[in-house]
């Protein structure tokens, strides 16, 4: 096939056919996906969910508080069985890790402590901050378990810097950001307790 | 053109990362274990593959002055598709790959396989140009990420063969990538001297 000469009507006509198919394809695969994205999304973060909270049967509505700090909101969802609620899931974040944006799936049971924790999304350092998955909830080592502990009594900063936790080895930018979203989200939980307290109908 | 050698000449003879040496970006910054160089090397074989072959059925088309343009429009569109696509069916590699993903429009590997390959060749040849030199470069993530893997976190797959203890760190983290590269590319050199 010869080549078509580079005319100016002749690139124009090309570049705004080839541009006008790939924007038609993408249209088209876009609109297919969307639906599994979404079913994708909400099915990780209901894993997520599961994997913090104490059983339970029953989801309730979730709903979002702003941050003392500004930024983005923190959305809460509260789990009930048969009927009484088991604890609160708070879906929280910073900004301060050692590869920036960091979201977390903190668990906090109905006495105010958390029952656990689930990283949802990070760009820390493979083998030094990636352990916080699993780090803080170790039973076996106390001094870095956050596992049902309160930030009204446990000092939520990393012991270098005078709080009850010890940071990851290595790792204490991505430690204090890890304790750094915990309290966000305490704070988040705590406000909203106080502002509902009477008129949760539960 | 013997097409059984056009599709072998990517895992040796023309291998993308150890020979040509393209696409570097993307070869040290997620080859941090063996499934994310797996899954990288996937989505680019994909791309190269869909791209080769839809650039060499319009390359009579396409006007010489543009062609680059129009080449990366193309590419860009089956990149953002196998976007949506993982997103959508494979959500964990998709968060472990993350920005990786988008990174493929500019792999030059892709680019390049298009200007030097798919412009001058039939689609059949093409396609299987770009199928040799994308499982090529998905040979080479993959091996660059199992001994990153193996010696940096003591696991390969995901699957531990030894305590967190013994581990050296460095092979994880960047300067570690160009360490094991460079043996690598050493090492290719030599068995084709031979």
């Amino acid at each position: 096939m010869a080549k078509r000469e580079s005319t100016f009507v002749n690139m124009l006509v090309t570049l705004v056919l080839v541009t006008g198919i790939a924007a038609a394809a993408l249209g088209y695969v876009y609109d297919l996906t969307k639906g599994p994205i979404e079913v994708a999304k909400l099915k990780a973060q209901t894993e997520a969910i599961t994997q913090v909270l104490p059983a339970f049967d029953d989801l309730g509505q979730s709903y979002k508080v702003l941050s003392e700090a500004g930024g983005d909101s923190i959305e809460l969802f509260p789990a009930y069985k048969s009927g009484e609620l088991v604890g609160t899931a708070v879906k929280t974040y910073t900004r301060t890790g050692f590869s920036g944006y960091i979201s977390i799936m903190a668990g906090i049971d109905k006495d105010g402590n958390f029952s656990g924790y689930s990283v949802l999304e990070h760009a820390e350092t493979p083998g030094l901050g990636s352990k916080m998955d699993t780090w803080f909830k170790n039973s076996e080592k106390p001094n870095q378990d956050v596992i049902g502990k309160n930030p009204e009594t446990t000092d939520f900063h990393v012991s270098k810097d005078g709080g009850q936790i010890d940071a990851i080895t290595a790792s204490t930018i991505s430690s204090r950001a890890f304790l750094d979203a915990l309290r966000r989200g305490y704070t988040a939980y705590e406000k909203e307790k106080k502002e509902n307290t009477g008129n949760t109908g539960q | 053109m013997n097409q059984w050698k056009n599709f072998t000449k990517g895992f040796i003879k023309e291998n993308p990362v150890f020979v040509l040496v393209l696409g570097m970006c993307p070869t040290l910054g997620v080859t941090s274990s063996a499934i994310n160089g797996l899954g990288m090397g996937l989505a680019t074989t994909f791309v190269l593959m869909m791209s080769n072959m839809v650039i060499a059925l319009v390359k009579g088309v396409i006007p010489d002055k543009v062609r680059i343009p129009a080449f990366i429009v193309i590419i860009a569109a089956f990149v953002t598709m196998v976007q949506l696509l993982m997103q959508a069916f494979v959500p964990a590699l998709y968060k472990s790959l993350g920005l990786f993903i988008p990174l493929i429009v500019v792999n030059c590997i892709v680019l390049g396989r298009a200007e030097a390959f798919a412009s001058k060749n039939n689609v059949g040849s093409s396609a299987i140009d770009g199928l040799g030199i994308g499982l090529g470069f998905t040979f080479a993530l993959v091996l660059l990420g199992s001994i990153r893997e193996i010696l940096g976190s003591g696991k390969i797959f995901n699957i531990t063969l030894y305590s967190e203890n013994f581990v050296t760190l460095v092979f994880v983290l960047a300067p570690g990538a160009f360490i094991v590269l460079g043996y690598l590319i050493a090492l290719i050199n030599r068995l084709k001297k031979r």
